[in-house]
């Protein structure tokens, strides 16, 4: 009885979050999003779909034939297109069918997103969105990348999705997302709840390539959970033109001596606003976070936001924001921000925005390369601070970009 | 001597510049000659970078009078990969900080593709620093090796090397004397010229120990921001040793006034 009445005032309260706006990002017409498909045709490999659905799946590193790859998820509009585990100590299964098997996993679903933050978690809650559940099972250190795709096919519409990943205690996983626009799509948006726990000793390293397009509207809300000596490395990559992204994962440190560590790396082109944030809640003794952040903007805007919040003492964290104007009309805010809450921590802040620094276009000119040579690798260089440490694959993708970027760019 | 020897290669006539919206140099004649290697002496802050730096057409150099002419064709005014293409390059004094681009690269882009970057750092034992990015964290006499390992690969014509042994300790200085010593002497199939009589440098140094590895024809004192004194380069050192540079400004006045 109890348990009912809970649920119901957790309904009405998501009720009254329908029109609530996110604190931060151009808020947005749910109203005029009609919600996407849930019936679309399933496959039993990846390279049964189409070829462009197969070139879009490749450009947000996605590989078809899932080769090198210890399971898949393809999520195409609302519907679950593709599963597959090919390694073993890993499970990939739609949530939906996870909620059927696990009777534990509601201790985990919508535990660390709260329904109600905003009218972007409330609708995803309404739908009760379907996404990936991925869980590397306890001590397994899972041999490749899981990679997952999310994908926007229908014209107009919003697509909710609600993904789950558990890292069980002592266990090692990579896990790899695509998000894209399939062909001909223009205006569209996209809401993703993400819940990662991860667990005792455990290990995720966590890369999101976003490859949405020019009418593209995207409200992400990922919050994860950290054990005793966990660490959670997170790689978000966004290079290509898209309307509004809004996001702000939350890692919430609650063990001892686990660590956390953001890098992002992201182009706004004209009339794209990205608003990407990255926090670290470290609660517990010897904490460790490092938030880096490299943004480029050709003409858009950016506001990079960090923060770290400190309650525990021997807490070390270092904020590092650093943003590029190229070209004209373009807008770079650094909003760095450190709290404190104990006396015995060290948390350390950088930000610089700005233009290329000319000493350097001209050091390379010295050697005989063109201005726009020259300015194409001290770009590259300076984002490729933000990617070290990404598989190779996924770094020639993103030179491409940069190289079609930069020449754009002035 | 024959008419191809007096080729002058590089011609600085009467050149004024500012830095900063103060003058620093003032009336600077000064010539290379094709295959000839001449030295820079002078007192700290007289203005020798600031004269390579004016070469090689850094922004911020601002030329007030005066011509620079390479090859008979004036460049005062040219972009500075222009000049590079021309052949003309730099050892900076102080070069900047690439984040993000390996020495690797840096050497690969410079030699168009065509220099192995393992080949050219085994020379001045740079291995290790391939991976790095360029003068990020390296010590003085790193980035020296680094200025020479990418210099070896764009293969300029006229060397402009800016205290190329300071910093630099007695083991590594016989590499990089070598490799100062080789780069001049290389082939005559240059970027940019089709000259034959070899390449051309105009070097700065203070304790003149690079002179042990090369060759130099002509030096050059320069004092207050403008060119006290010429001539054979191992006399004017062991008179700067032994006189100090107070001398060079004093025997400078008394000419001036002479004239
Ligand atoms: N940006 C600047 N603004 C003002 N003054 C400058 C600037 N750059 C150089 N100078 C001044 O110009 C003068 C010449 O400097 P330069 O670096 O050419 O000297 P140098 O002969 O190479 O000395 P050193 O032997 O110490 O390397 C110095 O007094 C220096 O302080
Ligand atoms: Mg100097």
């Amino acid at each position: 009885m109890q348990a009912e009445a809970d649920n119901r005032e957790l309904k009405d309260k998501v009720e009254d979050a329908r029109k609530k706006k996110a604190t931060f990002g151009e808020d947005i017409d749910l109203d005029k999003y009609p919600e996407a498909s849930k019936d679309i045709p399933k496959v039993d490999s990846l390279t049964d779909l189409s070829k462009d659905e197969q070139a879009t799946l490749l450009n947000a590193g996605v590989i078809p034939s899932e080769e090198g790859r210890a399971g898949s998820f393809v999520f195409m509009d609302e519907t679950v297109v593709h599963t597959s585990v090919k390694m073993p100590g890993v499970e990939v299964m739609p949530v939906s069918e996870a909620l059927k098997k696990y009777d534990w996993l509601r201790d985990y679903y919508w535990k660390a997103v709260q329904p109600d933050a905003d009218k972007y978690t409330a609708r995803t809650f309404e739908e009760q969105a379907d996404g990936y559940f991925i869980r590397a099972l306890p001590g397994a250190k899972v041999k490749a990348p899981v990679q997952t795709c999310l994908m926007l096919k229908g014209k107009s519409v919003a697509q909710t999705v609600h993904n789950v990943i558990i890292v069980e205690e002592g266990a090692e996983m990579e896990v790899v997302t695509g998000c894209s626009t399939s062909k001909g799509v223009e205006r569209a948006l996209h809401m993703g709840i993400s819940e990662f726990y991860i667990k005792k000793g455990a290990a995720l390293t966590f890369t999101m390539i976003h490859n949405w397009s020019e009418q593209i509207g995207v409200r992400p809300r990922t919050v994860i959970q950290q054990a005793e000596d966990s660490t959670f490395i997170n790689n978000y990559v966004a290079l290509k033109p898209v309307r509004t992204i809004q996001t702000y994962p939350t890692a919430r440190l609650d063990g001892k001596n686990a660590f956390a560590r953001f890098n992002t790396v992201a182009i706004a082109h004209p009339n794209s606003e990205l608003d990407l944030g990255s926090r670290v809640i470290m609660n517990a003794e010897g904490s460790r976070c490092d938030i880096i952040s490299r943004t480029i903007t050709t003409g858009g805007k950016v506001i990079a936001r960090g923060q770290m919040i400190g309650a525990a003492p021997g807490i070390r964290g270092h904020l590092e924001c650093r943003g590029l104007i190229l070209g004209k009309g373009g807008v770079q805010i650094a909003i760095p921000e450190l709290e404190a809450r104990v006396a015995d921590v060290e948390m350390t802040h950088e930000a610089a925005v700005g233009k290329i620094a000319q000493d350097q276009v001209e050091y390379l000119m010295s050697r005989g390369l063109s201005e726009e040579e020259a300015v194409g690798i001290i770009v590259r260089g300076f984002l490729e601070v933000g990617i070290r440490g990404l598989p190779e694959a996924l770094k020639r993708e993103i030179d491409l970009t940069i190289e079609k970027t930069s020449v754009k760019g002035l | 001597m024959t008419m191809l020897e007096l080729l002058l290669m590089l011609e600085i006539e009467n050149l004024s510049v500012e830095v900063g919206g103060r003058k620093i140099l003032r009336d600077v004649n000064l010539s290379v000659m094709a295959g000839y290697t001449n030295v820079l002496f002078g007192p700290n802050g007289s203005g020798k970078s600031t004269l390579l730096m004016t070469i090689m057409g850094f922004s911020g150099y601002k030329v007030t009078e005066g011509r620079i002419l390479l090859n008979g064709e004036d460049i005062t005014n040219l972009p500075i990969n222009e000049r590079a293409a021309r052949g003309i390059g730099i050892m900076m004094q102080r070069p900047p900080n690439l984040v993000g681009v390996r020495l690797r690269s840096m050497v690969q882009v410079t030699g168009k593709g065509k220099v192995d970057p393992e080949i050219a750092a085994k020379e001045l034992d740079m291995e290790p620093f391939l991976e790095r990015d360029v003068n990020v964290g390296f010590s003085g006499g790193e980035i020296k090796r680094s200025e020479l390992l990418q210099l070896g690969a764009q293969n300029p014509c006229l060397y402009l090397l800016d205290e190329p042994e300071s910093g630099v300790d007695l083991v590594s200085i016989e590499k990089v004397g070598a490799k100062v010593h080789d780069m001049l002497r290389a082939g005559s199939t240059c970027a940019g010229w089709k000259m034959q009589s070899g390449k051309a440098a105009l070097v700065i140094t203070h304790t003149g120990q690079i002179l042990d590895f090369i060759e130099a024809d002509r030096g050059y004192v320069m004092c207050k921001g403008t060119i006290a004194c010429s001539g054979n380069p191992r006399d004017l050192l062991a008179e700067i040793r032994k006189m100090g540079y107070e001398e060079c400004v004093r025997c400078k006045l008394k000419l001036t006034t002479v004239n």
